[in-house]
């Protein structure tokens, strides 16, 4: 599959997503944030990092550079998104997916490797992995608090869009195991039609045993079937 | 013209603050017993030209909610006067 890569000003993990979807047998570009040309992806990913020293709020300045019309607009024709940690926030603040993120309830930057209830593996960027599997991904975030009004949250459990939950390493998502006082220990959501993710963990971060396991690596490998 | 908008966003009430929360547990150690609640949000000050205070409002209020206020999680206040 042809991935691209937004880099923005800021951006941190855009080489580590070049790295890892290549490693898993992808054709990887960047796409700088002030192109209008997709050129022909089949999958964009919005990378984590501090897109504009996250100012205003984070992603509030990324959604609209002139890449992210093109991100939209893909979008909404089918084309797969997959926002990672920062890019989970730039989607948020696009609407292609709903909610917003607060900062962490410890008011402290979290970075550390949290296991994740994989729980729905319906969509294209999980479908290699068995539902309810835990998986073990490294997260590294300030403003990771995931909130959304009861009808969002309601509708987004009814519909099976909660695709990673934070929980303990049997698979229980309590609130000991909530790193950061997301609703519902939500750790990643998907919009209606499953082509677009939005994740605070970092699945690039764990794409070789080196790096401390390949759980992430999955997420790239289930985009080639 | 040229106006003054002053922007005042909050979060939402009922809205976890954790920065509110950490400022009211500091003032309680200094000693501020008085002090039950505080909540933490942003002041802009923008400069703007405008036609009239009715035109600066509704451009300012426009700009809250496409980009200066996030609508899923925080509210807006806004002031106008002459610059």
């Amino acid at each position: 599959m042809k991935i691209g890569v937004v880099v923005f000003p800021g951006s941190n993990c855009d080489r580590d997503c070049f790295f890892a979807g290549a490693l898993a047998g992808h054709e990887m570009r960047f796409l700088w944030h002030q192109e209008r040309d997709l050129h022909n992806v089949d999958c964009v990913i919005l990378p984590g990092g501090f897109s504009y020293g996250d100012y205003l709020r984070a992603g509030a300045i990324a959604r609209f550079s002139p890449i992210i019309e093109e991100v939209i607009a893909h979008a909404r024709r089918g084309g797969l998104v997959l926002g990672i940690c920062n890019g989970f926030q730039v989607l948020l603040e696009a609407g292609l997916l709903p909610g917003a993120m607060l900062p962490n309830k410890s008011l402290k930057f979290v970075s550390k490797p949290v296991h994740l209830r994989v729980e729905n593996t319906s969509t294209p960027f999980t479908r290699l992995f068995d539902r309810g599997t835990v998986i073990r991904l490294p997260i590294a975030h300030g403003l990771g608090n995931f909130y959304a009004d009861k009808d969002t949250l309601d509708r987004l459990e009814g519909e099976g869009r909660v695709v990673f939950r934070y929980c303990d390493r049997n698979g229980n998502p309590d609130e000991a195991h909530n790193p950061n006082g997301s609703l519902n220990n939500i750790a990643g959501i998907c919009n209606e039609e499953g082509n677009v993710l939005g994740m605070m963990p970092h699945p690039e971060r764990a794409s070789e045993e080196i790096l401390g396991g390949t759980d992430g690596l999955v997420i790239f490998r289930s985009l080639l079937s | 013209m040229e106006w003054r908008a002053s922007v005042k966003v909050q979060l939402k009430k009922g809205i976890l603050d954790p920065q509110g929360k950490a400022i009211e547990g500091g003032l309680r150690r200094l000693g501020y017993k008085a002090i039950s609640k505080v909540s933490c949000g942003k002041l802009l000050d923008i400069t703007l030209t405008a036609d009239s205070e009715a035109e600066a409002r509704r451009l300012i209020d426009e700009a809250c909610r496409r980009l200066l206020a996030n609508p899923v999680m925080e509210d807006y206040e806004i002031e106008v006067s002459r610059a």
